[in-house]
């Protein structure tokens, strides 16, 4: 459950970006989360809520938005779609594959007042 | 008088950990101390690798621990009978140590120049992977009686392993454990790992880690000379 450790690190950056902004309520928080980021994006909502009670973010809706994962596959010498760490490469089957994308895991986009 | 405005901050979440982290990576690199960041579930052997580790390494290397566990301080209590330094970290509720638990271990700490530090992770192989500490490598310990099938059930662990210590391989008779499928589930989520198979309490296959771990000791000090030449 590292979700809940992510949740106080966005919470923090919340109120960092409170000062800096001069808001007092956040609205909505927008998230990108890869495939490949480790993270459960149920386990994640969850924290979300009982971590920001009493931050600028209480009762903030979380819009989470889930990325694509990719690698680049050396059989192949070209991009290739990936849905886990695991799989094989989607055209040749093979595993020397690299991740280019979808360990995402970044705060987009805040609605605030 | 408040308005609804969007502010796009494009932050990832972990970058105030990767920032400790980097923070504990310059320090030990200035000193020239090799971090190992030990990583496996409950029970796979960590403490009991690290004291035999600490035992074959303690007359010609310096040494230091770092424990991390969710409530005991009994493995720290274990590292210290080797009469190698060693702080436990509690993370309480914490499933996993973060840099900026171990920058202050490392304060506390100070290990000496040219050291070797261990870190023991909290047991999981979940939260762990996610969080930098400042090591030079992860080591991942997999032992023979968890299944061949761990590797693609926790792909997160095992891809960002520098190095793959199969244990417990001196109870291979007693189980059907095909080590020849948990290597290839392995290199299934990451095709170039290392794989030593060893066993803590055997003692076999721990000469070819001492050796790794020497190796990549020289490799840091190197490191660290050569930075220190450059800013002469
Ligand atoms: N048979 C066998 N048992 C081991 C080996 N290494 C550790 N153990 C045992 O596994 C149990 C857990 O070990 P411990 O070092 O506490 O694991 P940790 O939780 O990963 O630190 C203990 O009972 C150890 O004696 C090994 O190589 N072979
Ligand atoms: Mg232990
Ligand atoms: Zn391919």
């Amino acid at each position: 459950m590292h979700e809940m450790a992510l949740c106080e690190s966005i919470r923090t950056t919340l109120e960092e970006q409170s000062r800096l902004h001069n808001f007092t309520k956040v609205a909505r928080v927008s998230l990108e989360v890869g495939p490949l980021s480790g993270v459960e994006v149920e386990a994640l909502r969850f924290g979300f809520d009982v971590v920001m009670r009493g931050s600028v973010a209480e009762g903030a809706h979380l819009d989470i938005i889930e990325s694509r994962g990719e690698a680049w596959c050396m059989v192949c010498a070209e991009s290739v779609p990936i849905e886990a760490r695991f799989e094989p490469c989607v055209k040749c089957g093979s595993h020397q594959l690299q991740v280019t994308a979808g360990e995402e895991l970044r705060i987009k986009e805040l609605e605030v007042n | 008088m408040s308005q609804t405005r969007l502010i796009q901050i494009e932050q990832d979440i972990l970058a105030k950990n990767n920032a400790y982290a980097a923070a504990n990576r310059a320090l030990l690199a200035r000193s020239g101390v090799l971090a190992l960041n030990l990583l496996s579930s409950p029970g796979s052997g960590k403490t009991t690798l690290l004291v035999e580790t600490i035992k074959r390494l303690r007359d010609r290397q310096r040494i230091a621990v770092i424990e991390g566990d969710q409530q005991t301080s009994a493995d720290a209590a274990r590292i210290r009978e080797t009469g190698v330094p060693a702080i436990q970290i509690n993370t309480g509720k914490g499933c996993h140590l973060d840099g900026h638990m171990v920058g202050h271990a490392l304060e506390e700490l100070a290990p000496q120049a040219h050291s070797i530090l261990f870190i023991e992770n909290v047991g999981n192989l979940v939260c762990p992977a996610a969080f930098d500490l400042g090591e030079a490598y992860k080591v991942v310990i997999l032992s023979v009686t968890e299944g061949e099938d761990k590797p693609l059930k926790y792909p997160d662990m095992f891809a960002a392993a520098d190095l793959i210590l199969v244990n417990k391989i001196d109870l291979m008779p007693h189980l059907d454990f095909d080590i020849a499928q948990a290597v290839a589930n392995m290199r299934k989520v990451k095709p170039s790992v290392k794989v030593l198979e060893v066993s803590a309490r055997s003692g076999a296959g721990l000469d070819r880690w001492i050796a790794w771990i020497e190796a990549a000791h020289a490799l840091e000090r190197i490191g660290a000379d050569a930075t220190a030449q450059l800013s002469d």
